[in-house]
């Protein structure tokens, strides 16, 4: 078992909390420069659209939102499969480290989608595939939270909390391909599709420079949740009282 | 098998149950996650007279007609098929000839006649003067979006 030391290592809480606060960092400056170049671009020099005009630039806050809502659920669920087989704390404090920042990436895209469904659809919502998966998606990431709260003993909580959020994985392939195997009124894929590039060059690197920002601040601020989550749980541990003693100095 | 063995293969049998459930459930209800039905389910299908539907195509070129007042005639195809639309009220900002529409409404004989229109955009983006290079006579590029159900079963 010795090739998996550095795995229990990582596992750690106070090893994993060194790690975080040294890569945390890296990982905010990065998203800021990204998140800078991607959005200044797009909202202000990238050409606008043949048929929405100005109205397409929602884009480079929806699709990003959209696919952190998608991607940071699946962190939540592998989390919680690693929490409910092996009963890893670091992996029960990730759990819901990740929850609320992936439930407000789901309602800014469906908040964002809903202000250009209006002018460019003609209705803020509507229940087809997409909207309706995407809305069940919402919903998991609350009931997760709402769980959360509702348990005294973290263990319990995060037993519960994992059993929700891994059963909830089976909604993240039915929002992504909603549009492909069904008739609905939200367009297909853009950027993640096969053939043709479906957007212009000028239009689509501010808008990877903005996906990939987004997804390095996702990383960021669920870093910091996670350093929050191990302190509060590990409270009156040496290795935290030792950590508030210096950092007092 | 150990405990944690154990509790691997619950979870995962969970998910595959889950799964599979899912995938029936889906494929037995796919006509109701359809969103609309084009003119070809239309063409071949078995409507109720009166029944309210959601129609979904493109807006064939050249077939708008402004009638009097807001009443609008206009035709909207799929692959296949097409069939012809009236409606009186206001269009939204992206209706266009050669554009995507889901138009809410029931038959009237031959004309369906929808009373709430809505734009539906493809995943096309592109500056005018690309667009005015890539411009296909009859749009019929992007009629794929339109899924029939197939043979109307």
């Amino acid at each position: 078992m010795s090739s998996w030391t550095w795995f229990h290592r990582l596992a750690s809480p106070p090893s994993f909390y060194r790690l975080a606060d040294r890569l945390a960092p890296w990982l905010g400056w990065l998203a800021l420069a990204l998140l800078g170049y991607g959005w200044i671009n797009g909202l202000f020099f990238a050409p606008e659209d043949y048929q929405q005009k100005d109205a397409y630039r929602i884009i480079y806050v929806h699709v990003p939102a959209a696919a952190l809502s998608l991607s940071l659920y699946v962190g939540m669920a592998v989390a919680g499969f690693v929490a409910l087989v092996w009963r890893m704390k670091l992996a029960e404090s990730a759990l819901i480290a990740i929850a609320p920042v992936g439930a407000s990436f789901t309602a800014l895209a469906l908040v964002t989608g809903m202000l250009w469904g209006k002018p460019m659809w003609g209705a803020y919502w509507v229940w087809d595939a997409r909207l309706t998966s995407e809305l069940v998606l919402l919903f998991l990431y609350l009931g997760v939270i709402g769980l959360w709260q509702a348990f005294e003993d973290p263990r319990a909580a995060a037993r519960a909390c994992a059993l929700l959020a891994v059963v909830g994985v089976i909604n993240v392939p039915i929002v992504k391909y909603s549009v492909d195997w069904w008739n609905s009124l939200h367009q297909g894929s853009t950027i993640l599709k096969m053939g043709k590039p479906s957007i212009t060059a000028a239009m689509a690197y501010p808008l990877f420079a903005s996906v990939i920002g987004s997804y390095l601040f996702a990383g960021y601020v669920v870093l910091r949740r996670l350093q929050n989550e191990l302190l509060s749980r590990e409270a009156g541990t040496a290795w935290v009282r030792e950590l508030m003693g210096r950092s007092r100095v | 098998m150990t405990k944690r063995q154990k509790r691997m293969a619950a979870v995962l049998l969970l998910l595959a149950g889950l799964s599979v459930a899912a995938v029936l459930g889906f494929t037995a209800f796919s006509k109701n996650m359809m969103y609309f039905q084009t003119p070809s389910d239309i063409a071949g299908g078995k409507l109720p007279e009166g029944a309210r539907i959601r129609l979904g195509g493109l807006v064939e070129k050249g077939s708008v007609q402004r009638g009097e007042g807001l009443v609008v005639n206009f035709s909207v195809a799929d692959c296949d098929a097409n069939l012809p639309v009236r409606y009186e009220g206001i269009l939204p900002d992206l209706f266009r000839e050669g554009q995507g529409v889901v138009a809410m409404g029931h038959m009237d004989g031959k004309t369906f006649v929808a009373d709430e229109v809505l734009a539906k955009h493809d995943e096309n983006y592109m500056p005018p003067e690309l667009a005015e290079k890539l411009t296909t006579p009859d749009g019929k590029h992007s009629c794929a979006q339109f899924k029939s159900m197939g043979g109307s079963t």
